[in-house]
């Protein structure tokens, strides 16, 4: 029933066309408890997770947006906001109504066609194609009883899982955005890892098109259990466009003993013009805690869209001997702010934690790193190294660093390492002296200082990621 | 002998040069400016297929400033003048095509890229080089073999070649990468801005016969140098003196061994009388 709801809301647009009525599917704009009963109602949820949306509503409703973040943020009014995945309205109905600049960037990607018409928003049988790719996906995960699908189908067929470990490592009253997210979240994905089993494939390579429609309050949910493997891919490298201008998502990630989770990012939502106008607000909660022993966590994110960002994946050290990395790229250009890093809490013996980010930031644009570094009184040999790296092209642009360390046990060795550097004329010139083009050394150049973070992705994701870096810089040098 | 060098044809009329190979380059009446001085203020010169051209001059003079200005560094004006390559107009072309034309510069001051492994680098420029000649992308293998044989050319060690760009290379092994990067471009036109200087006796020996080896009769180069030592090695077919940002005195490899003996003072001497 979820499902049909689900697909009745994404496709509607594409079956009808605008000028159907669609008008119960509209909620209108503003956000009350009516509002959260009335996306639950259309979700058929359960009277539990009703609950709980509207407690974290009402706690919401007692907050006040971070204002901490080197970010400008101009006002947002939420009461200006429809809260329920409204159809896309004029949607393309081929490639030649799409914008030739959108269409160029996918071909630079090398993104093949029907995933090209699909990220349009082009409803077509190239769709339907990698619906049954994904049929055939999800029989082989059966096998081995990994659950994969979206969040409202687990609501709906693993009500269980989902309600012990929902809001179990990012409450709802963590902040402002997460208590926002917990109240009005629209899908997104479910994974379940059982004891022992490895996946055998990354999850959600052939998915890149599910991301799509999942809306602008994203809510993840990964658990490994005990002796389990998963590696689990979010976004893709296509600009994403989206009239939805706030984002505001949550994944947790759960590791149990001995399991591992590698999470990897590749963000590009529309960063808005050149001038600054418009662009996505992504303003993400994204958080793991190693529960078990030996349990690992892995965080690897290249953030490249969205017009400010928000972001700090973390994890929670709780397991002894757990271990944690994040490896981050972000860059920003023209107008774009981001203020994104992580933060490694360590609780139980023995972990270890290593942070590399790497800014980049062109234009005008403002880039920070942001990371906390904290080391429980019982957390012994804690261990830490973050290198945090900042790359200019030109002079306009800002990176800054911010790194905090609460360090609560003298047995802990806590290190960090901050550089900043700038590509110069020189060493372009040097390139085109070679045959280089300008372009072509931003790119060199940029992906040679990324490379320890893009080698952590998967290697097909890493070959799109680098182009990707190279075309997000376009024209910031010479 | 007029040395003073106003007449813009002079370099091809002079009884020195009894020249057959076709003009690579022609200079004429080039003036530029850096930061709004001018620097070059009427350079002619012409090099044909075969020939090695010497520059020497004082420090200052304006020698790496001709360099920028022929590979089209944007931080130097043209403001006079024109330069022809292969009869194009070079001026119109942007670094890269000017590079991707034949026309290579060994750095005065090679610069370091941090990140960008030498592999890397030759890999992109060498494929930047075909596409512009309407060749495939190299091989793998061909682009190793390549690599290996321009290696031991220049008997440069692999631990550099798989380093980045000049990232903590020592001055001497800077220059040498230098000619490296020359024998795998193979250019029609090789600028050596002072790639003498900072090489040990042994790497200056192996450098000059590198680039003796990549001497051929459709190619030519222009060597700047401040000393007659490296002419015993690279036997230019002629030597230009170039002060105050034009070429004042043009000879044969006779006219360095008396620039080592007598220095510049002289040849500013002729010149202020002229004026
Ligand atoms: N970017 C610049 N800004 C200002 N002045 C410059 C710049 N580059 C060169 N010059 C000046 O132009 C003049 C010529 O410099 P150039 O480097 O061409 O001399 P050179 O003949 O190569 O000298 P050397 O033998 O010392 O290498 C010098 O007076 C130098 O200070
Ligand atoms: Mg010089």
């Amino acid at each position: 029933m979820a499902e049909d709801i689900l697909h009745e809301v994404t496709q509607a647009d594409y079956k009808y066309g605008f000028t159907t009525d669609i008008e119960t599917d509209i909620i209108p704009i503003g956000l009350n408890e009516d509002v959260v009963r009335l996306i639950s109602a259309k979700k058929n949820e359960p009277d539990w997770l009703l609950e709980y949306r509207l407690k974290a509503y009402r706690h919401w409703t007692t907050m006040k947006m971070p204002e901490w973040a080197q970010l400008k943020i101009p006002e947002i009014n939420y009461q200006n906001i429809s809260y329920y995945a409204a159809p896309r309205k004029n949607a393309p109905k081929n490639l030649d109504e799409v914008d030739p600049e959108l269409l160029n960037t996918f071909n630079k990607l090398g993104i093949p066609l029907e995933e090209q018409m699909a990220l349009s928003g082009i409803a077509v049988d190239a769709v339907m194609d990698s619906v049954s790719v994904k049929t055939t996906f999800k029989e082989t995960l059966a096998e081995k009883g990994i659950i994969f699908c979206s969040f409202s189908e687990a609501v709906e067929h693993h009500p269980d899982l989902v309600r012990k470990y929902m809001g179990s490592v990012v409450p709802h009253t963590d902040n402002f955005y997460a208590a926002l997210n917990t109240a009005v979240f629209s899908d997104g994905s479910f994974v379940y890892i059982p004891k022992g089993v490895r996946c055998p494939m990354e999850l959600s390579t052939y998915f890149r098109i599910n991301a799509i429609n999942t809306g602008q309050f994203e809510r993840t949910l990964i658990i490994a259990d005990e002796d389990s493997y998963v590696s689990y891919l979010e976004g893709c490298t296509a600009p994403m466009r989206d009239e939805n201008q706030l984002h505001a998502a949550i994944v947790e990630i759960v590791v149990q003993k001995n399991a591992e989770v590698k999470y990897s990012t590749v963000q590009n939502w529309y960063p808005g013009d050149k001038e600054g106008k418009g662009g996505v607000y992504n303003f993400v909660t994204k958080r793991g805690l190693c529960k078990g022993d030996n349990s690992k966590l892995s965080w690897t994110q290249v953030e490249t869209g969205s017009a400010i960002t928000w972001k700090y994946p973390s994890c929670i050290l709780q397991g002894d001997n757990s271990s944690a990395e994040f490896y981050s790229v972000a860059v920003t250009n023209h107008h774009q702010q981001a203020d994104t890093g992580t933060k490694m809490i360590h609780l139980g013996k023995n972990t270890s934690s290593h942070i590399l980010s790497k800014g980049i930031s062109a234009g005008v644009s403002n880039n920070s790193y942001r990371g906390l570094v904290r080391v429980a009184a019982n957390a012994e040999n804690a261990r830490n190294f973050s290198q945090c790296d900042s790359l200019l092209l030109g002079d306009k642009c800002g990176a800054h660093t911010f790194p905090y360390m609460e360090v609560n046990n003298d047995s802990a060795i806590v290190e960090h390492e901050a550089t900043t550097s700038k590509i110069n004329e020189d060493q372009i010139f040097y390139c085109n002296q070679r045959g280089i083009s300008t372009e072509d050394a931003v790119g060199l150049i940029v992906n040679g200082y990324a490379k320890e973070v893009i080698n952590q992705l998967p290697m097909e994701f890493a070959v799109e990621a680098q182009k990707l870096l190279q075309i997000t810089l376009e024209g910031s040098v010479g | 002998m007029n040395t003073t060098n106003n007449n813009q044809s002079q370099a091809q009329t002079s009884p020195l040069l009894g020249r057959t190979g076709e003009p690579l380059l022609t200079i004429k009446n080039l003036h530029a400016n850096v930061n709004g001085k001018e620097i070059l203020k009427g350079l002619d010169l012409t090099v044909r297929q075969g020939e090695i051209h010497a520059i020497m001059g004082p420090n200052g003079a304006g020698k790496s400033t001709l360099a920028s200005v022929l590979t089209g560094n944007p931080a130097f004006e043209v403001t006079h003048g024109s330069v022809t390559f292969y009869g194009k107009d070079l001026l119109e072309l942007s670094p890269e095509q000017r590079a991707n034309e034949g026309i290579f510069l060994s750095f005065q001051y090679p610069v370091e890229i941090p990140g960008v492994s030498m592999v890397n680098f030759m890999r992109t420029a060498i494929n930047e080089q075909r596409k512009y000649r309407g060749l495939d992308q190299i091989s793998a293998t061909d682009f190793l073999r390549l690599m290996r044989e321009k290696k031991e050319l220049v008997e440069m060690d692999n631990k550099l070649a798989n380093r980045s760009v000049n990232e903590g290379f020592s001055g001497g092994e800077k220059k040498r990468n230098e000619i490296f990067q020359m024998a795998m471009l193979d250019p029609s036109l090789s600028i050596l801005d002072e790639t003498d200087s900072g090489l040990d006796i042994d790497a200056l020996r192996i450098v000059a016969n590198g680039v003796n080896k990549l001497k051929r009769p459709d190619n030519a180069s222009i060597v700047i140098t401040h000393y007659q030592r490296l002419l015993d090695y690279i036997i230019p077919d002629f030597v230009h003196v170039l002060y105050d940002g034009k070429i004042v005195k043009s000879g044969t490899k006779d006219l360095a061994f008396e620039l080592e003996e007598r220095g510049y003072d002289w040849i500013k001497q002729e010149v202020e009388e002229t004026r």
